[in-house]
């Protein structure tokens, strides 16, 4: 943008008169625009949760793509297309909307190569059969809706900006998710079967996608205050539940979880403990696909350098005959 | 690669606004980007793309001796000349 690079707030200037001042703004629900004077812990927290949220749709691309050359049909094909294409969009509204705090693409992005940056676990897990490209739409793709529509919310202008464009778009990628389920879940006892086993593995991990328990998380005070977020993990987390049991049962698929209860007290579903552990592992690289992931994004990065090349060479070239002309 | 800012008019009639920002080596690929970006749903009939450094912009920490005079000089709003109800029309 075009206030990229420039820091009002310098390091050190976070006097209590500024902070408070821009808390005063924050609980009038005014928006925060690049420019303004924001605190260092603020620009920070937003640089690295939007780049996170940018490098999570880019990887996201990937688990899908396995399937395109695949996919049952033509028009099925033609879909999955759209929805990768959608997912790299999705990253570049973010890394654009990132860039505006005064971090460059480039460097997030090497950030991401590199694997210091981390992105969300879910995209770890492998897509064994075609109703998994139906399951990521509708339980990935669906609680990541939940956790982005109060994102469109945030405090941040830019960013909000970003989801309310990125939340239109991602229904239709839970809406045809839940198509290839209805197909599947009605088709022949081994396609039923796939169906469910799909949502067997996709259930749990997706439920982890909002991250630790509230008594655990460490980011989430701070940002409840600046309101970067508005809801809280468990809260979220027990809305997407509550949303997709019905679903399921439409399907006539179990979700693998014995203790799923409607609670007529509370109004929620209840459901078992989270065994975090198995996330922990992951984020810590030892996924089932976290090598191949970061693989496949390096290669695609240096197989693409001789495009990158040509563009600037072909630039220089017309920004020379323009000044000899 | 240079920053450009992105403009979108959605249909003729309607002025263009501002949708984000792309990256590209030269104008034409930006454009070329900002189309696959930004219209990918019929967002939009025309695209401007403009070289993010060529912007100039307010500063906000001027915002309140830029903007706020106005407020003290509300005779520039048709509601500070009320009349009676007879009066129809104006």
């Amino acid at each position: 943008m075009y206030s990229q690079g420039l820091r009002d707030s310098k390091a050190g200037d976070d006097s209590p008169e500024l902070l408070e001042a821009f808390q005063k703004r924050i609980d009038a629900e005014e928006k925060i625009e690049p420019r303004d004077w924001m605190p260092q812990a603020y620009r920070k927290t937003l640089i690295r949760q939007i780049s996170q949220h940018a490098h999570s749709e880019i990887v996201g691309q990937l688990p899908e793509a396995n399937w395109v050359t695949r996919a049952p049909t033509l028009k099925r094909k033609l879909i999955l297309l759209a929805k990768i294409q959608d997912e790299a969009g999705h990253g570049l509204y973010l890394y654009s909307a990132a860039e505006t705090l005064g971090e460059s693409r480039h460097k997030m992005y090497q950030d991401l190569l590199s694997g210091k940056a981390k992105y969300s676990s879910i995209f770890n897990y492998p897509t064994l059969n075609w109703a998994d490209a139906g399951a990521v739409g509708w339980l990935v793709d669906g609680a990541a809706i939940m956790n982005q529509v109060a994102l469109c919310r945030t405090s941040y202008g830019p960013y909000s900006r970003a989801m309310v464009r990125i939340c239109k778009e991602e229904s239709f990628h839970q809406r045809q998710g839940y198509d290839i389920m209805i197909k599947m879940a009605n088709g022949t006892p081994e396609q039923k079967a796939m169906a469910q086993d799909a949502l067997d593995r996709t259930w749990w991990p997706s439920l982890m996608m909002f991250g630790p328990s509230d008594k655990d998380s460490t980011h989430s005070n701070q940002s409840m205050k600046w309101k970067i977020k508005r809801f809280s993990n468990d809260d979220l987390r027990q809305k997407f539940i509550d949303a997709t049991v019905p679903q399921a049962e439409y399907l006539g698929l179990t979700i693998p979880d014995k203790n799923l209860k409607y609670n007529e007290k509370t109004g929620h579903y209840d459901f078992s403990e989270i065994i975090w552990d198995e996330l922990f592992e992951v984020i810590k690289g030892n996924g089932p696909c976290n090598q191949q992931r970061m693989d496949a994004r390096n290669k695609a990065y240096d197989d693409g350098a001789w495009v990158r090349e040509a563009a600037a060479a072909y630039a220089e070239k017309q920004q020379n005959n323009k000044e000899v002309a | 690669m240079k920053l450009y800012e992105v403009f979108i008019r959605a249909k003729a009639g309607l002025s263009h606004k501002h949708v984000g920002s792309v990256h590209a080596s030269d104008a034409q690929m930006a454009m070329q980007n900002a189309r696959d970006l930004y219209t990918r749903r019929e967002e939009g009939e025309s695209i401007w793309v403009v070289d993010s450094s060529q912007i100039v912009s307010s500063n906000p920490a001027d915002k309140a001796a830029y903007f706020e005079p106005a407020e003290d000089k509300i005779y520039r709003h048709p509601s500070f000349y009320p009349f009676d109800k007879e009066v129809k029309n104006i």
